[in-house]
């Protein structure tokens, strides 16, 4: 699906430059990545790198440090120490949305859908740097014209978005009344309207049903080759990281255990040992 | 038969008009609300001067009421930010316009500067206090931020009542005064008086040419010989189109993607940032544009329109009824705040004033004792018009308030979302669902039928 | 290593901080240099400490309840005000009633001189003069407050007990119109003279002016205070209303009965609005329909200061702001002395920008 905004910024350079190709520099990468709340250390030294357009994921037990991971890299979390290179450019602790302007976003675990906004609202909000975003440009005659353009462009993306997903007929719906997968699938598919350089997805298969989770996946392989996004995929679901995925990086105890393909990690007995350790 | 028929079909077609029409939906109410006081300046016996002077106020009042709910609504029906200072701000508004267009000789004095640059210095001053206060209180949740404005405006209020700035010089030597408690008694007259005066500021000046073919219309014609009440009710019908401009200027911003970024900071400020919005902009942006609008209903309302510039006309009163009409319209719409204005200003302020002198004049009610226990002491030898008489002469304003704070109640417990409150009103410049019809149903639901909610703890 | 890196890094994290203990040194310093140098008596210092610690032991009083309403009920009640200006009317109706009895008519008494009632001077109220009928006056403001507190609960907030907090709040917001212009249909809606200013004696000590009222205020509040600690440390109502504090559902989940702490945080928080009202006018000498809401937001100043659900946060937090009303005016002279309550708003202001947790924040009841 294209997106009139990008295409509209298609020259323009924001930030650091993007698209350096698979092989070179990765584009996320984690360096010593420390946080702690209060007496507790949820993170505690975790490295990682993610390569471009790669669909990596991201496993690990119950306290991990996973989702204190996720946060930190998104900007929810200021990490206490270390380094979060996104394109080359450090943002750790950065705001949430400087850094999801950057094109690093992520859903959520629980899906936040805007309930009392229809589904057509809260995928009309996603893409970046809309121009009827200025008060001025939303107002003043002339501009509006504009604003009304790029809106009606708009609006035939995040329909091509709503049939893909196959929530087209709950368009004009309130959001909060979706069922939890809809839900679900209504966060990808918001997240997806940004345009992202890189995609971080939280448990997103929650709840959905194996042909769409496929369907999904073809997807999500679909962007990597033509739009080079890049996917780092947190799930409780095994087999999908394990199928899907590569590498997998394992995370325990606040560290990053082990990373690399599926096959080897599938081995690896640290990685058995941290999962199943505490039944020996 | 058929009559019967025709009837309701009719009735059917204009409950669909209203419900797809907003113009139509407010000009009905205000048909009914003309109506009503038509009605009561007849039981009044008014005679025609009379009765223009009641539709001249509750035009004026309508007016004025839908301007300030309009920006509250702006600040909390669409961005969730909790304003309860409103009072301060149009303060402000009116205040800054008062000491720049005083003239330097007046009590107190002021710049002397023209109307037009007082008007639009009084809504830049409160646009700019709003900056001071948004800043700071932009990470405050709904609550705080609610305690937060109330103090301010209080503060502002404190200011202005506070004989240290009276009268005052600024480095340069010019000089300028609040008034103190007394407030600056010399405000501007109404500018629209020049259209039927060749000085505003005097009525002996003599009439214009309009001025005197409409007051020469209304004294031959009509027998209407107060000129004052055509003038009054000529600044209520500009103020009317003052109120559609800001309705249109609204309409425009809510939708808009700057009005859904809005929607969307209300309803889950987190998922905004994560989608790359920086929402404090936003919300600085919105709450100066509220409180510019704030300050021009000060100005408009309590300067031109009543004259009141003094401190205690901005208690915190004030900007709890601005709230209970937001309330009561629904917030999130604009055309549900101009309908919760209208109904506050005709129905809870307005109708109260007359209340009393119809019933007196329908049931020639005598009795005023000054005391409840007066009043309800002849109870227990059967009469109670020494009650009614207490309440319609003493108490009514008092038991009006009651009335509102249980209203308020009831619209807590019951109708939360108010009258139009219900509607979805999308917030996008163009109709997202032009030219698409949605597949009827799914082939397949994208979930399995057992699957419940992915719920769980968030997981580490 | 960076010199100083400790205190820049200070600076950096908590400039809040450094500000406050910035200005609070260059007041301190300016007192001083005041007393010293004869800019201010001791006698009249110590009369704005005393002022400010009536005042503030009122307000921490009446902020006990708004406190536990915050924390357990989970919304700001705006009405909260409106019951303190109840507990006073009801209580003063009682106490002018008792002590005129023998001289005047029902009526005009308990009405506290509303119309034609008789005069203060005529009726003679004082804590000296009629000592029976101020005590009972502060009884039935306990109790009448306390009796209005659990019926707008049982009729305003119950129906809607787990609606969100922006709710519950306009909700009080209407709770506090209907009694406040309650007030005003039963009585009057001027300031009325209360107390027998004449008959009440003061004692100067060491040039200090304290007057007996303002002894029984203080008596009154620590006893009231005293026995708020007890209830909240020894006994199991108290442990149940700090459990509910930290986390209702928790709370719910593990068997307390939650309806019956709400009940008591109604009683208490009631009945010391009530105590807080009926002494505030005891102090004043006069009664106003609003006195109550003019003190909400001093009110609020003194609960978020001092930490939302923290009793001892309020009565900390009430004493400050008391004190900072009255101790300002040592620099407010003159006509800036109108602006002792901003600073205490700007006080507030300033404590939710930088610490909104409050001085005893992060602490739940008690």
């Amino acid at each position: 699906m294209s997106n009139p905004v990008a295409a509209d910024h298609a020259g323009d350079d924001t930030a650091v430059d993007t698209d350096t190709h698979v092989g070179s520099e990765p584009v996320l990468r984690v360096e010593n990545l420390r946080k702690e709340f209060g007496g507790i250390t949820a993170v505690d030294g975790a490295s990682f790198a993610v390569a471009d357009e790669s669909l990596t994921g991201l496993i690990g037990p119950n306290g991990a440090g996973k989702s204190t991971t996720f946060n930190c890299i998104t900007g929810v979390h200021e990490p206490t120490a270390g380094a979060v290179y996104f394109n080359g450019e450090n943002i750790a602790g950065r705001a949430p949305n400087v850094i999801a302007d950057r094109g690093l976003v992520r859903t959520f675990q629980i899906a936040r859908e805007l309930a009392e906004m229809t589904v057509l609202e809260n995928l009309m909000l996603a893409p970046k740097r809309q121009q009827g975003e200025s008060l001025m440009r939303s107002v003043l005659p002339s501009f509006r014209d504009g604003v009304i353009k790029q809106e009606t462009e708009l609006r035939e993306a995040v329909w091509e978005s709503l049939e893909f997903f196959e929530i087209d007929h709950l368009a004009e719906e309130q959001a909060g009344t979706l069922s939890g997968g809809q839900r679900k699938l209504l966060e990808m598919a918001r997240a997806l309207m940004t345009d992202p350089d890189m995609l971080l997805l939280d448990e997103p298969f929650a709840g959905v049903n194996p042909t769409l989770e496929t369907k999904l996946l073809d997807r999500i392989n679909q962007l990597r080759a033509d739009e080079g996004i890049t996917f780092l995929l947190v799930e409780h679901d095994m087999d999908i990281i394990m199928e899907h995925c590569d590498p997998v990086i394992v995370m325990h105890q606040g560290q990053v255990l082990a990373e690399g393909p599926p096959d080897v990690i599938r081995n690896d007995e640290r990685v058995v040992d941290a999962y199943f350790g505490d039944e020996q | 038969m058929n009559t019967d028929r025709f009837h309701s079909d009719r009735l059917d077609s204009f409950r669909e008009l209203l419900e797809r029409s907003d113009a139509a939906l407010v000009l009905t109410a205000m048909a009914a609300f003309y109506l009503l006081f038509l009605g009561i300046g007849a039981v009044l016996n008014y005679n025609l001067a009379g009765i223009i002077s009641i539709l001249g106020q509750v035009t004026f009042f309508t007016a004025v009421y839908a301007l300030v709910v309009l920006a509250l609504n702006l600040h909390w029906g669409y961005a969730g930010l909790f304003n309860i200072g409103i009072a301060g701000f149009m303060a402000v508004g009116v205040y800054t316009m008062a000491m720049l267009t005083a003239p330097p000789t007046g009590s107190p004095p002021g710049l002397g500067l023209p109307i037009s640059v007082g008007i639009v210095g009084g809504m830049v001053a409160a646009a700019l206090i709003g900056l001071v206060t948004a800043l700071p209180a932009l990470r405050l949740r709904a609550d705080y931020l609610a305690i937060v404005t109330v103090a301010i405006s209080e503060i502002i209020r404190l200011t202005y009542n506070s004989p240290a700035f009276s009268t005052f010089t600024l480095p340069g030597g010019i000089a300028l005064g609040t008034g103190g408690a007394n407030g600056i008694g010399n405000f501007p007259s109404n500018p629209v008086r020049a259209i039927y005066y060749v000085d505003p500021e005097s009525a002996a000046s003599g009439t214009t040419p309009i001025g005197t073919a409409v007051f020469g219309f209304f004294e031959n014609t009509l027998g209407v010989f107060r000129s004052a009440v055509i003038v009054d009710l000529t600044y209520g019908l500009v103020l009317a189109v003052v109120v559609l401009l800001v309705y249109v200027l609204l309409a425009r911003v809510g939708n808009s993607p700057f009005g859904r970024v809005l929607k969307a900071i209300r309803e889950d400020e987190i998922v905004a940032k994560s989608l790359g919005k920086d929402t404090d902009r936003f919300k600085i942006k919105t709450f100066m544009l509220g409180c510019a609008l704030m300050g021009l209903a000060g100005v408009l309302w309590q300067g031109f329109g009543t004259g009141a510039v003094y401190p205690q006309a901005f208690r915190p009163e004030l900007t709890f009824y601005i709230f209970i009409a937001v309330i009561i319209g629904g917030a999130g719409s604009n055309t549900g705040s101009v309908l919760g204005g209208a109904v506050f200003a005709n129905l809870l302020f307005l109708l109260p004033q007359y209340l009393p002198n119809i019933i007196e004049q329908t049931f020639a009610i005598q009795a005023n004792p000054n005391t409840f226990i007066a009043a309800v002491g002849p109870i227990a030898a059967g009469e109670i018009t020494p009650l009614l008489g207490y309440v319609l002469n003493q108490r009514l304003p008092a038991l009006r308030f009651v009335f509102v704070g249980i209203l308020l109640v009831y619209l807590m417990q019951n109708r939360p979302e108010g009258l139009l409150g219900h509607r979805t009103e999308t917030a996008a410049a163009v109709d997202l669902s032009d030219g698409h019809t949605p597949r009827a149903g799914s082939q397949s639901d994208p979930t399995p039928p057992a699957a419940s909610d992915p719920g769980g703890v968030e997981d580490e | 290593m960076v010199p100083y890196a400790r205190g820049r890094r200070l600076l950096r994290d908590q400039p809040g901080l450094v500000v406050v203990a910035a200005a609070a040194l260059l007041l301190v310093g300016d007192l001083f240099a005041k007393l010293l140098g004869g800019g201010l008596t001791p006698a009249r210092f110590g009369g704005f400490i005393w002022d400010g610690l009536v005042i503030g032991l009122l307000i921490g009083l009446a902020g006990i309840g708004l406190s536990l309403t915050y924390s357990i009920l989970g919304f700001a009640n705006f009405a909260h005000g409106d019951y303190i200006s109840w507990g006073a009317f009801s209580g003063w109706a009682v106490a002018y009633l008792l002590a005129g009895i023998d001289r005047y008519a029902a009526g005009g008494l308990l009405l506290i001189g509303a119309g034609d009632g008789p005069a203060p001077g005529d009726v003679g109220v004082s804590i000296t003069n009629t000592p029976l009928s101020i005590v009972a006056g502060l009884v039935v403001a306990v109790a009448f407050t306390v009796g209005v507190s659990l019926a707008v609960d049982r009729l305003v907030y119950r129906p809607i007990r787990n609606a969100d907090g922006i709710t519950l709040l306009i909700a009080s917001i209407g709770v506090a119109f209907a009694l406040r212009y309650l007030i005003v249909f039963f009585f009057y809606s001027g300031r009325q003279g209360v107390t027998d200013i004449s008959r009440v004696p003061s004692y100067d000590i060491g040039g200090v002016v304290i007057n007996a009222h303002e002894l029984t205020i203080v008596v009154v509040g620590l006893a009231l205070m005293v026995g708020v600690h007890f209830l909240l440390q020894r006994t199991k109502l108290g442990k149940a209303m700090r459990a509910m504090a930290d986390n209702r559902d928790l709370a719910q989940v593990t068997g307390i009965p939650v309806e019956g702490v709400i009940r008591t945080t109604w009683i208490l928080g009631g009945g010391l609005a009530g105590a807080a009202g009926y002494l505030v006018v005891l102090t004043q000498g006069t009664i106003a329909y609003d006195l109550g809401w003019l003190l909400l937001l001093l009110i609020f100043a003194a609960v978020i200061m001092g930490g939302i659900g923290s009793v001892y946060g309020a009565i900390v937090g009430g004493l400050v702001i008391g004190l900072a009303s009255r101790l300002s005016l040592i620099w407010l002279t003159g006509d800036l002395s109108s602006f002792a309550e901003p600073v205490a708003f700007g006080l507030m202001i300033f404590v939710l920008l930088f610490r909104p947790e409050g001085i005893f924040g992060g602490v739940s009841t008690a």
